[in-house]
Parts: C-alpha cells; structure tokens; sequence
C-alpha cells in the first residue's frame, strides 16, 4: 500500500521543487516586517526568500531569539539582566569623547548615568583603555585624560575613533536587545548576532536558541544545522504569506545546497556556477567564460543533465527519457 | 522514435593554425564582397566557395544549394600575429607561472611531487595556481623573473618593456607539455601559442548572410563588416611592411590590426571603444552573438521556435469538460496529425484525401520525402498513387490529443494536454475549472497550442499531460483544478438548507449535469438542492468537515444553524452548505484520491455546470444601493471615526508631552506611530460589524464574502463604510512637502486625516486629498508589483538552473547530472506530494464506512 503514494522513478523533482518554490513568487509581498523592538524592517517575502537562496554572509537584518534555562526565564529581572549583560556597550555610548588637538590630548567623559545603568564603574572604563592605547592616561576630575604617544594628529583622530567603538562589555556585535514574554517564559530578541558567544553564555538554553544568519548556523552548529536552519527560514516565509509548499520541496533545495558540506548559493557563484556541465554553464550566465575555460582545458562535455540534451536536439535524461529500452525489430 | 545518432559527449579545444588552414575552403585575400556587378569577389569575403546564400546558386565547395549546403569556413593569413582577446586572461596566467628564461612552471619538483601525491589530477592546476608565488628566482635555472604585467586587454609587459604577439607567442610557444598538464592546460588539444592568432578563421556566408534591401541595395551583416575592417588593415600592414616602412608606423598598424581582431571577438572589450556601424550603433560581434537572453545560448538552443502550433484569445465555455480545448475551426483547419499509411488503412485514407469538406487532407508525403499539397485537382491524382509508406496530414479533428499552454510557463501544470472540441468562432476555449493552473482569465489572454506529432508524443502527452491528471496541484497536494467564484456561489444557492425545487425545475438541474434518473421527492412533493447535488456523488461517498461558514465556538454538528457543518453519507449530503473549502478543495481532493481521476473530472464537470445553472436562474448580482447602508448605520461608522480621531488626537498629545509610554524597543516616535496605526486599523475593523448588520447577510458582498466565492469583508467596508489608513512603504504617509504630505494641512500635524486616513467610502466617493492619498498608495502597489515580477522571474531561473538535473533514481535516491546522491529517500519518505493525503494522512485505497 505504501508504495500507492510513493514517487515515480525518473520524476523531475529538482524542477518540480524550482517551480513549486518559484511560482509562488510572483505572490509575494516585498513589505518588511516589525520585529517587536529590534532590528525594524526584517525583510519577509520575496526579498527575504532571494537573501536565503542567496546564502548571504549577513542577512539584512540578523536577529536572534535567546531562549534562557529555567532558572531566569521565569522572572522578568533575571531575563532583563542577562539581556543587559549580553547587550554590545561599546565607549561611545556611556561616554563623551573629545580630542583636544592643541595639547594632542584625548578627553574621556563617562556618563555616570549611563554608567550606573550598565553596572560599570570608571575602573572598568580606564582599565579596557589602558589595554588599547598605548600613552599615559591620567584621571582629572570626572574625566580621563589620554596623552597618546604619538602625537601626529592624523594618528589622534584614529585613536578617537577606535576608542569610540572600543567594546566595553556584553557579546561583540549584539547591539539590541529586548526581552518579551511568550508562552510563560521569557525570552531575549536581539538585533544583530554572535550565535557562538550568546550559546556559551550562562543561562543561555543553548539547545533552543536561534538566529536568523544562516552561515552562522552552519558554521557554530555544522552543516546539518545549517540544512535545517535554510528549511525553517524558508518555510517561514512562505508561511508568513500563507503560501502553501510542500515541505519537500523546500527539502531538495536544502539538500541541494549543502551536498557537499558546505552551504552554496543559487546561482552563477554557487551550484550553477559548479555544474559540470559547460553548455549549461554558458547557456546560464557568463556564456564566454565558460566557453573560454572550457577550450584552454580542453574540457568534455558528457551530456548528463537537461540543458545540454535541449541544446543539442536530443532527448532530455529525465521522465520517460531516463528509460533505456530498445525493442528487437524485424522477423524472427 | 528511432535514436539512430546519440552525442556522447562534446569536448571544447583550440584550433591550431594547421587546423584552420586544413578546415578552410577558401584563402580570403580581398578586403571585398561584391564587385559592380553584383557578383562574389572570388578571395573576397563572400566567395562562393564560403556557401551560398542567394537562391539559385550553387556552392562552389560541395555544390549544394541555399538549404542543403551550410557553408564552409575560410581563412585569413594575419601578416602578424595579434592576441586573441578572450584568451589574454590565460596567456596572462600562464606567462605569470613560467619561467621567463627556462619557460618551465614556476614551482620546484619537491612541490610538485606534493601535490601529486595528495591531489587529485583535477585539483592540482588549481593549487599549483595558487602556490606561484612571486618567485624572484625560477627553481630549474635560477634566472630572475621580472614583473609580469596585463594592460587590458591584451598589451603584456615584461618588467617595463612591452612584449609584442610575436614574443608572446615564441615565450608560449616554448612552454614544455608536461609543465602545461600541470597547470590544467591540455597540449594534445590546446596548445597556449594558439590564443595567439597567426591565421583568422573566417565564418561561412551563411553565419553572416546580407540582407537585400527593397531599394536593391545590399545590407552586409555586421561580422562582414568587421572582417573587411580586418582585411584592409592586414593588407596596408603587408604593404607597409614590404616596403619597408619606419618600426614606428608598422607597429601602429599592427595596434590598429588588434583592435580590428579585438572588436571582431567581442565588441563589449573593457577599455576600447566599441566599433561602430556607419549609422553610430555599435556593431554586434561574436560575444554578443552568443550571450544573454537574445543570444544564441539562451534564444535558440535553450528555446527553439516550433511548427504545428496555434495562438489565439482565450474565452470561457461552462459546456466543454476540462479535458478539453475549444478550436476555432480556422486554426483546426490549419493544424494537421500525420498519419502513416499502412495496408490496412490505405482505403480509408484514400477516402480521406478525396474529401471536399471539413476534415480534409492538407499535405501527403511520399516515402520519398517529398511533401504535395492536396488541392482540389490534385486530390484524385494523389489519392490514386497512395501507397503505404506515405504520411497522410490530416487536419485536426474533435479528440485530437494537444498541448496548451498560457505564458508565463511558471510550473509544469502551465502546460496540459488537452482533447480537441473544433468549434465555431475565432478563440480557444477552455472551461473555467482550469483557469488557475494557468492564471489565466479572459481580459484579453492568449494562449498557445501545440500538436504533438508522433505516436510517442501523444501517449507520453496523454498518459502523463492530461488535464484530469492534473487535478491536484504537486506544489502542496491541494486541488488546483476545481471549482471557484460563481461555481461555489451557486452551489451554495444550491446546497443551502432552504433550497428547494419543484419537480420541473428539479429536472432540468439534473439533466443540465447529464443526470437522467430522477430521485424521489424528498420535501414533501418537492427536491431539496441537497438531495439534487448529492446525485453528483459517489454511491460510497462519505465525508465530514466543519465549513467556513462555521461561525460558533463550539461545533453544534448537524444542527449548525449556519449550515456549517457537511455531512456526506452514502453519497448523500444530509448536512452543511457546500462553500469554497469544499468545493475547491475537499470534496474535490477526496474524489481524486478515492475514486480516481476520471471520477474527479466527471464531478468538476457536472458540478460547475449544475451550480452555474442554479446561480443564473435566480440571478446574482450587485447594484449601489447594496452598499447603501441606513441613516443609523452612517451614524455609527461616523461615530467609529470620530472617537479613532479623538483617540488619535489625545496619543499625539501624549506624545508631544512626552508622558506617552515608549514600547519596548522603540522610539518615541516610533511608538506613536505604532499607536496610531493600531487604532485606526481598529476603527476600520470596527465598521465590519456595522456593515455587516446593515447590509444583511444576504448581500451580495457579504454573503461572497462569507462562502469564500470571492471578495473579503474587508472589500465590503470599504465600499460602504470607509478606506481607512492609505500606507506608503508600510507606514502612514508621510511624504511630499517638508513636515506636511499636502499643503492643505498645517505643518507638524500628526492627526489622522493630515496622514492618510480616508474617511470616505467608495461608495461615497473619496474627497481629493483623500483621492491623492489612496493614488500615492495606489502606485506604490504597481511598482512594487513590476520589480517583483523581475525579481521573482530571476529568482525562479536561478532555481530551476541549479536543480533541473535532479532525479529519482529507481532506488529512491536524488541524484543529480553528476550521479551524486542529493536524498537518499525522497523528501525523506519517498512519498509524492500529489499522491499523499494533506496531513501527512497514509493513504489505503478508498476509505468505506
């Protein structure tokens, strides 16, 4: 019986996964979405679906959802401590910087504030300081004074700079956090990711938190993680637009893109690009290239895959063409 | 179809000089075409020994005429060797990889012996590539290298000194055939000093054909033009070089001689300008001949133009089933079936050919070839001499089996097989139930039609193409092929609990639907639709489910006063109206599956038409004062509008006393905007419920709504009762000029209607700031749609692209062209998203209580 529903041998299910992803394209809204608080504007449909077959370094938008173990997710203050420990302080933002270039000085003035809302103390401050720039620092009054070493003006400014982004405390590269409730537990959104640091941190349930960076999944979690995490963002967006695919589909596409162990566009810089075959290299995209390539290594063509058979008149290896059966004709 | 000739396999080489002096026809050696006469230059550029193009003529190389000879190539002698464009990236790299005076490969034996012994031979090019290192001294015979330098796009310089083809070509040349296999470079087929070009093979005629003009005059091809270019150069640089012109003036020609060469290649050269025609255009080489969506790649080897095929406006027909395509008689009569004559068949055809009327006979091809037209005087003639052996071309006739297909192609299901109804008129019909595979509707579509014309053609069509094959969608396992809009309406008319009819009418419903047999009243005298529709189905027929018209929160089940709960036994419907989940979708998918395809086609058939037949005897249509709402209604609406506004009036104070409470994550500003959009999205969703007592549930609009035939509640308030928030970009509109959209409002002025909120309905009519803010929104919906037309369109090409080699293998695996396995199993489970049940239901045959 199970065989009634099973997949018919030579079926073109790469083309029928490409149209059944494709086709619902063309219903896709381009509007961006509203993550409550963080990172406003995350792409969703059509947008967002090119940036997963795109295999992007950095989505748009990268968020996170930190999920904490049971002893801080029940309590809103021990949720929104986390949150603040994990959340990016970089100088800048707890402290005025000003250069004064006729005594080549750098002025440090934290806000104190600012500082009390962190949990920070000037210690902290002068002690990242000292291990970034190399001069005498001296405390005057409320602020900290810097006399780089060198003095060259151009070098000054380029301290100021680095002093401004210069990372106090929390994970590099989460630069929003907010906590919000859900199913009786409290849980952290992030704008922006560092999923390998957020998974080593403590309260952090690292088996249920998420980010939305589908590279970094691959490369904190493996491949399999990353095959995964492709599946889930896809269906979401076409969840989200209440389209209806075949999980199956979305599946060979996942597949697809991580056979060989590691995670490969759609497209002329991935598994297009990397097809064996030349014809259909040149009749995608970048047609001389290949074409050129091909002459100078004196490359075959073997004619296997669909392309190739259309461009040269014959019959395509897929269907009724997969079948090689051959019928004894004339008397016995 | 016989495979007499298969192509294994394609390798790509270079030509060596030898080769193309061997595969030329002719030695090109006049910068011509045509002398006064009008005639071929014999050496020119369109020697007859190149092919022939004019009709009439004949090949001077194989004699063969303007169809039978595809032309020859010839060959131009370069007096001096010019680099071939396209290949001065691999020259660049190979000049970069070997030793400047030894000409070995610029990576010493140890290494080598390395790379053999962890590489694969594929993978070593590549890492010897990446190991070259600015060696300052070559490993074999420590000379030192200089500076390798490519000006694009094909001067080389050696340290300071530029290299002339000649010394690039000698450098290449010496290159030994072992080092060049170690860098990916086959000797055997592709030497390197033949990207340098010491003879030109020059295109046959055929490839660059001219074009007579109607004043007589003739047009040459672009490529023609570009060779007469090289040509003349090639010639004043022999001259010049014969009499012994200045270095100076000779390599100035020789620049402008790899220009020529240059631009013939590729017209598209980084850093040169392009070569033009007299008119200003840039010419079209042969880069541009092959690349892009018009090029020869993707314009005619991906997609090939074919014969037997129709195009023509689409409009419905209800009466034809789904399996089948209306043909105007105009197109049937142009379209033919070959059909071989055999022993057995040859009378009939031969009656056939003698006919005076519709199905006639158009062609007759004799066994050896050659194809007659059957005329009026020739029939008797071509009849008589009908042998077997011949191919009959038919003209297509009612049950012909056709493909039809709508653009744009997006999935496999734009293209079915259908069977051939020839009818009267000039369009092609097609029943409604099949307008959503194709998304086609009746606004002006054209569709195609193809007639397969091979015995394997139309079986493959047939058995795997058909319409009725086609029912449930393999994109998510649902109906796509079903009934919609005013079918649903009208079995809704037809299926509700007070539906009833008397005997007559009750008759002519059932046999409109090719039902002969009458059931037994079941209302006292009369038939309740119920009972009507239920002859649609399956004796066995049993299915339950809750419908859209299901309004409680608590199933009551059969006493559902909605007509929400569906209840099929026996093949009876004793409970529940038929809406839009079942008649698109339940009703339909459980026949597919349980009682096969032909089972299904005959419902979507009969159903459709039974419903369209019930919805045009009662009438169902909209007029204004269905959108009319009462004195007390407008009251409402007006008061829903006014509190919006209060309440949008007293966050905006909030807001600028800053006591309004910020939303986590958000700015103040943002959180008024967040505000705002919810209340007024609130005040809108508010009038569904004015709108929705007023109007009635009978309303037109309304009771669409509700059934799921078409429209949403949402049309229908804003028909009545209002637009609400006009949205550019996801957000209030905000635009225009500087803190205010229109200068009708004061600016700074964060209240509703200075956004975008319309108050008006359509009903109404809006007022012209209204007007200008639901255009603004307007138009960004149409930009949007065209740039996700494009986008998706690219999107979809890269998909199929990177999958189209994937296959199931007989032992479940996916592999791909290469024979790498994708899945080992299917989806995981082998199944087929068309044949499962939705819910991952196993299913076991046909389901009986």
């Amino acid at each position: 019986m199970a065989r009634k529903r099973a997949i018919d041998p030579g079926e073109a299910v790469g083309i029928l996964s490409a149209q059944s992803i494709g086709e619902p394209g063309t219903q896709m809204t381009m509007r961006t979405f509203h993550y409550a608080g963080v990172a406003e504007q995350v792409p969703t449909g059509l947008p967002r679906l090119i940036e997963i077959v795109d295999v992007r370094r950095t989505p748009k938008k990268p968020t996170m959802e930190i999920y904490l173990t049971k002893e801080y997710s029940k309590n809103e203050e021990s949720a929104k401590k986390i949150a603040e420990e994990i959340e990016e302080v970089s100088l800048g933002k707890i402290a005025e910087i000003r250069e004064n270039f006729a005594r080549k000085e750098i002025e440090i003035i934290p806000d104190e504030e600012g500082l009390k809302e962190q949990g920070l103390t000037r210690g902290d401050i002068v002690k990242k300081v000292k291990k970034t720039v190399s001069g005498s620092i001296r405390e005057e009054g409320n602020s900290i004074v810097i006399t780089p070493k060198t003095t060259l003006l151009r070098s000054v400014r380029r301290t100021t700079n680095k002093l401004r982004t210069l990372h106090i405390k929390g994970i590099n590269g989460i630069s929003r956090v907010v906590v919000l409730k859900g199913d009786g537990e409290y849980y952290i959104r992030t704008g922006g990711t560092n999923f390998e640091e957020v998974l080593k941190w403590k309260g952090v349930d690292s088996d249920r938190s998420y980010t939305n960076n589908i590279k970094e999944v691959e490369k904190v979690l493996g491949i399999e993680a990353g095959r995964n995490a492709i599946i889930k963002e896809a269906k979401q967006v076409l969840d989200m637009q209440k389209l209806d695919v075949d999980t199956r589909h979305i599946m060979l596409l996942a597949d697809a893109m991580t056979m060989n162990g590691e995670i490969k566009p759609v497209g002329r810089h991935g598994l297009s690009g990397e097809k064996v075959s030349i014809l259909a290299r040149a009749a995608f995209e970048e047609t001389i290239k290949h074409l050129i390539a091909a002459a100078v290594k004196s490359d075959e063509d073997r004619l296997l895959g669909v392309t190739e058979n259309v461009i040269v008149g014959q019959e395509v290896p897929v269907g009724t063409g997969t079948v090689k059966l051959a019928m004894k004709m004339g008397k016995k | 179809m016989v495979v007499d000739k298969v192509i294994d396999k394609i390798k790509f080489s270079l030509f060596s000089p030898e080769m193309v002096r061997k595969i030329s026809a002719a030695k090109i050696s006049v910068p011509d075409t045509y002398n006064e006469d009008g005639y071929p230059i014999d050496g020119g550029l369109v020697d007859q020994r190149l092919g022939v193009i004019d009709p009439g003529l004949r090949c001077k190389t194989c004699g063969g005429k303007i169809r039978s000879c595809s032309g020859h190539f010839g060959h131009i002698e370069l007096v001096r060797p010019v680099i071939h464009p396209e290949f001065a990236k691999s020259i660049f790299v190979l000049l970069k990889a070997t030793c400047q005076s030894c000409h070995r490969v610029l990576v010493s034996k140890k290494q080598i012996d390395d790379f053999k012994a962890a590489l694969k031979d594929e993978e070593i090019a590549e890492q010897m590539l990446a190991s070259i290192k600015k060696l300052s001294k070559c490993p074999y015979c420590e000379a030192k290298q200089q500076d390798i330098k490519l000006e694009k796009p094909t001067t080389f310089y050696r340290g300071d000194k530029m290299l002339l083809p000649t010394e690039v070509r000698e450098v290449l040349a010496a290159i030994p055939n072992d080092d060049l296999k170690l860098l990916g470079v086959d000797p055997e087929y592709s030497r390197p000093e033949w990207m340098v070009l010491t003879v030109l093979l020059v295109p046959p005629v055929t490839v660059r054909p001219s074009i007579t003009l109607e004043t007589g005059e003739r047009s040459e091809d672009d490529l023609t033009h570009k060779l007469v270019d090289i040509m003349r150069i090639n010639q004043r640089l022999e001259a010049n070089i014969n009499a012994g012109a200045p270095q100076l003036i000779i390599e100035d020609l020789w620049e402008l001689l790899q220009y020529h060469v240059t631009t013939y290649f590729n017209n598209e050269t980084t850093g040169i300008p392009p070569a033009r025609h007299r008119s200003g255009r840039p010419l079209k080489t042969l880069s541009q001949r092959l690349k892009g969506k018009e090029g020869r790649f993707r314009y005619n080897l991906s997609g090939k133009r074919v014969n037997f095929s129709a195009r023509t406006v689409i409009s419905p027909d209800p009466n034809i089933s789904i399996n089948e395509v209306g043909v105007p008689l105009q197109i049937a009569q142009e379209l033919t079936v070959p059909v071989k004559v055999t022993q057995w068949n040859l009378e009939e055809c031969k009656k056939m050919i003698m006919r005076t009327e519709y199905p006639l006979v158009n062609y007759i091809i004799r066994p050896d070839g050659k194809r007659k037209k059957a005329t009026e005087k020739s029939r008797e003639e071509l009849s008589t001499t009908l042998e077997p052996g011949c191919i009959v071309e038919r003209q297509l006739q009612d049950g012909d089996i056709v493909l039809f297909n709508r653009q744009p192609s997006l999935h496999r299901i734009s293209i079915m097989c259908h069977n051939v109804r020839v009818l009267p008129g000039r369009s092609f019909r097609l029943n409604l139930a099949v307008c959503p595979p194709y998304n086609a509707d009746f606004d002006g579509d054209e569709m195609n039609l193809h007639v397969p014309q091979t015995e394997e053609a139309r079986v493959e069509a047939d058995l795997l193409m058909k319409v009725q094959d086609q029912i449930i969608s393999p994109r998510h396992g649902r109906a796509i092929i079903k009934g919609q809009e005013d079918h649903v309406s009208g079995a809704y008319f037809l299926t509700r609990k007070s539906a009833e009819f008397i005997k007559g009418e009750a008759c002519k419903i059932l046999s409109i639907a090719g039902i002969y047999e009458l059931p037994k009243p079941d209302r006292g005298g009369k038939y309740s639709g119920r009972l009507l529709f239920s002859q649609l189905l399956p004796k066995d027929f049993n299915l339950s489910y809750v419908s859209k018209l299901c309004r409680e929160k608590v199933c009551k089940k059969e006493n559902c006063e909605d007509d929400g709960y569906v209840v099929i036994k026996n093949g009876r419907l004793l409970s529940g109206a038929i809406e839009s989940k079942g008649f698109e979708s339940e009703l339909i998918e459980k026949i597919v599956r349980d009682y096969g395809s032909d089972a299904a086609r005959e419902f979507i058939d009969n159903a459709t038409r039974m419903s369209l037949y019930v919805i045009s005897k009662q009438g169902f249509s909209v007029n204004l004062t269905n959108y009319t709402i009462p004195e007390e209604g407008r009251k409402q609406v007006e008061e829903i509008v006014e509190n919006a506004k209060r309440e949008v009036d007293s966050l905006v104070v909030q807001y600028k006393n800053k006591t309004l409470a910020r939303l986590p994550g958000r700015t103040l500003r943002e959180t008024l905007e967040e505000r705002i959009m919810m209340t007024l999205s609130k005040a809108r969703n508010n009038c569904e419920d004015i709108v929705e007592n007023h109007l009635g549930p009978e309303n037109t609009s309304i009771l669409m709504a509700r059934i799921g035939s078409r429209g949403s509640i949402l049309n229908a308030i804003q028909m009545a009762a209002m637009l609400g928030q006009q949205a550019v970009r996801g957000k209030r509109i905000s635009r225009g000029y500087k803190g205010r959209p229109l200068i009708h409002f004061r600016r700074g002025d964060l209240g509703a209607e200075a956004k975008g909120f319309v108050t008006s309905s359509f009903r109404d009519g809006l007022n012209p700031k209204e007007y200008f803010f639901h255009s603004m929104g307007g138009r960004e919906s149409l930009v949007n749609t065209a740039i996700r037309t494009a986008r998706s369109g690219y999107m979809q090409r890269r998909l199929i692209n990177a999958l189209q080699d994937l296959v199931v293998f007989s032992d479940t695996t996916v592999r791909d062209a290469g024979g790498a396995i994708v899945e080992f199993v299917y989806g995981g489970d082998g199944n087929d998203p068309k044949k499962i049940t939705k819910g991952g239901e196993v299913m076991t045959g046909p389901e009986r209580e």
